[in-house]
């Protein structure tokens, strides 16, 4: 078994945390995890992106193949075009429909929107309302998580003890809020 | 054994303390970085090796030669460009008799993530006569760094450990082994081995020419240059090297031929196994990230009815990083078609500075007074600040090495351009831009020098400038000789018209003029705060 993510967003997004909490949560389930991630200059209010594998046996390459990506996950809606490429044609792409809009050029949201309904399979999240819900506006990423996890080889056991390790010593105030935001998100479909 | 899931970068880093490290050196540079601030990290936590950022990677890499003078082991750590900057040191600090191990890591960055240019690190290890150690994944970044030290005290030289970016900055889980003691410290006993004066240093070259033949043998030797021969198949047979291994085994599953395979990850090559694989095929594929190195070293001394198949004709793109993609047509496998498409064209997003970044308060000053003038010119250095070259500022002309933006501004105003002024940051400035400020203050020439001094290395993350910031000024004015034209301001919006007129002051001030425009980085006034609360 592999399974193979295409994570995308904006530098200063908080892609790589995202990006940690599902690789903690497949380490937990006891697969192998290769995760290449941007840093230094790109960072920087830059398109950024970063794949996820996850496998049961060995994984030599850091990055996927075009075409054969189980998943796109992004934080931003005009980034989660960018890496169509990479899509395989049964894959999914999951993405916040919140834009980041620090380019002067940045396209009508309508036209995104549109974009992303011509796709075979999509997952809207409006994360930034469910994380108001959840009690942090800062957990919209889990959010994300949440709604991509109904097609990740990963159960909500998993992902809520990665939850637990990477924001414990922050308190339980927002380690709560945070499973909230996982739960919302699985909702989505 | 334990298992961490590291950085390859941290992978290194671990190996070095494991591996018995006393000191660690470097100057912060993408993709090398983290390297270094895990090794940092650890000392404050450990109290033990010692570990500090160096003024830049010459200073570095001497600092280390230092260590491994007194017998004991030294990382050094910096990107693939920084090795020019260290390259007198290397170079010479091949001759020496190096006893305590002595490992110079380079991270190359091929497709230019954040850097100028593509150079392969392997050209500098053929180049000194040294051997070059390059892990395919964080395994082999740990166990290599471990062999390098002591590699290096076996064949006395100091031994290159190569990373590309997709290494350094992935992440996986290592196997670690038990930690080895550091040496004791045990100076050098022959100075005249240490001493490169024209008689001793034609004699080292001599004894560095003549333990060529034990780093080939070692390297033929070395279980990661592994061959696997298929005696059926006399078609073809594929050569990789770094990451082209593992997009190989990534596509290998798809070839039906089942080539022969060498992989090659300890130079200088291994010649006899290269040898018995061109023998045995038509046609040998070579997959290596970086440049044709092996394909042009091996080039010339195979038979001429073997077909190549690699770099040189373009088959394996000559530039950019390997992926596991485009290495698929040298295989002969089919380009994969990505089937889902949008109609939409998608506007680019490039890095920017960072809404509120003090360099852009400094660059609308500069664009305004520039609007001003009927002539001038900016230089620019390397670090964010280089962002303000994108719209909508767009004010630097020339980025083209650490430093260079004071020594290429005083070159143009020389040769007769007006209004020249160079832009550079801190860290930079005491990098490789002082010097370049004494070349202007011997000279006299007519520049106006704008330090951005946001109290950080920011580009590769908000390390420590080497001195602090408050110190800047007496620097400076030390090299000038006086402090008249030496201006610092407040790279703020509140200041912004006292300092234009300062800036159009300088300008027309005829000579060296030098404004330190101060104000932290964000990033790290913000990290700093959430620390402290």
């Amino acid at each position: 078994m592999k399974y193979d993510i295409i994570l995308a967003g904006v530098g200063g997004q908080g892609v790589l945390s995202l990006a940690s909490v599902i690789a903690t949560a497949a380490a937990k389930a006891g697969f192998k995890v290769r995760q290449s991630e941007v840093h230094g200059m790109a960072q920087r209010g830059g398109a950024v992106m970063a794949h996820m594998r996850l496998a049961d046996g060995e994984i030599f390459s850091d990055l996927i193949g075009q075409g054969t990506a189980d998943m796109v996950i992004s934080m931003e809606p005009l980034e989660s075009l960018r890496y169509l490429p990479w899509l395989s044609p049964e894959g999914i792409l999951v993405t916040s429909i919140t834009p980041v809009k620090n380019i002067s050029n940045y396209p009508e949201e309508s036209q995104i929107m549109e974009a992303l309904s011509e796709l075979p399979s999509v997952r809207l999240v409006d994360d930034k309302a469910l994380a108001k819900e959840a009690g942090s506006s800062r957990a919209g990423n889990m959010v994300i998580v949440g709604a991509a996890s109904a097609n990740l080889p990963l159960g909500m056991k998993h992902l809520k003890a990665a939850v637990d390790s990477l924001f414990s010593r922050k308190g339980e105030a927002v380690v709560q809020a945070n499973y909230k935001a996982l739960d919302l998100g699985s909702h989505i479909s | 054994m334990s298992e961490f899931v590291v950085l390859g970068d941290e992978a290194v880093a671990l190996g070095a303390i494991h591996g018995g490290v006393s000191s660690c050196y470097g100057y912060p540079g993408t993709p090398s970085t983290e390297i270094m601030e895990y090794l940092l990290d650890y000392s404050k936590e450990k109290g033990g090796p010692f570990a500090s950022w160096s003024s830049n990677e010459k200073t570095a890499l001497e600092e280390a030669l230092g260590t491994s003078f007194a017998g004991k082991r030294a990382i050094v750590t910096m990107k693939h460009v920084g090795l020019n900057v260290a390259a007198d040191a290397f170079m010479n600090g091949a001759l020496l008799d190096i006893r305590g191990g002595l490992v110079i890591v380079v991270a190359d960055d091929p497709g230019m993530h954040s850097s100028q240019n593509e150079q392969d690190t392997r050209y500098y290890a053929d180049f000194a006569r040294v051997p070059l150690l390059e892990p395919v994944n964080q395994q082999q970044a740990y166990d290599m760094t471990r062999e390098a030290f002591d590699l290096s005290e076996k064949m006395g030289v100091p031994i290159l450990l190569r990373l590309v970016t997709r290494l350094s900055h992935s992440r996986a889980a290592i196997q670690s082994s038990p930690i080895r003691e550091e040496n004791a410290l045990n100076k050098a006993d022959n100075k005249q081995d240490w001493m490169l004066l024209p008689a001793n240093a034609r004699r080292r070259w001599d004894s560095l020419l003549g333990r060529q033949k034990d780093m080939i043998a070692y390297s033929e030797n070395s279980s990661v240059n592994a061959l696997v021969m298929n005696e059926a198949n006399r078609e073809r047979g594929v050569i990789t090297t770094g990451l082209g291994y593992n997009y190989y085994m990534e596509n290998r599953g798809e070839l039906t031929d089942n080539p022969s395979h060498l992989h090659i990850g300890v130079y200088p090559v291994p010649e006899e196994k290269i040898r018995k694989l061109a023998a045995h095929v038509k046609e040998l594929v070579i997959l290596e990230e970086g440049y044709p190195y092996v394909e042009r070293l091996i080039a010339g001394l195979l038979p001429r009815d073997l077909k190549i198949t690699g770099k040189m004709q373009n088959i394996v793109p000559l530039q950019g990083e390997l992926t596991p993609d485009n290495v698929r047509p040298a295989l002969g496998l089919p380009v994969r078609d990505s089937s889902v498409v949008s109609s939409m064209d998608l506007p680019g997003r490039p890095p920017q500075l960072c809404a509120g970044c003090p360099h852009d308060d400094t660059y609308r000053v500069i664009k305004e007074v520039q609007a001003e003038l009927e002539e001038s010119t900016v230089t620019s250095d390397i670090g964010c600040y280089a962002l303000g070259a994108l719209p909508p500022l767009s004010v630097p002309e020339t980025i083209i090495c650490m430093g260079a933006s004071i020594t290429a501004a005083k070159g143009s105003s020389e040769t007769g351009l007006k209004n020249v002024m160079a832009v550079i940051g801190d860290s930079t400035f005491l990098h490789s831009g002082m010097t370049g400020l004494v070349d202007c203050v011997s000279s006299g020439t007519d520049v106006t020098i704008i330090i951005v001094d946001n109290e950080t290395t920011a580009m590769t993350g908000g390390q420590t400038t080497i001195l602090p910031s408050s110190r800047l000024e007496q620097v400076v004015t030390g090299i000038m000789g006086d402090g008249e034209h030496v201006i610092t301001i407040p790279a703020h919006r509140k200041s912004h018209e006292e300092n234009k007129v300062i800036l159009r002051k300088e300008l027309a001030y005829k000579g060296v003029s030098v404004i330190i425009a101060v104000r932290e980085c964000i990033e790290t006034a913000r990290k700093a705060k959430k620390k402290g609360s």
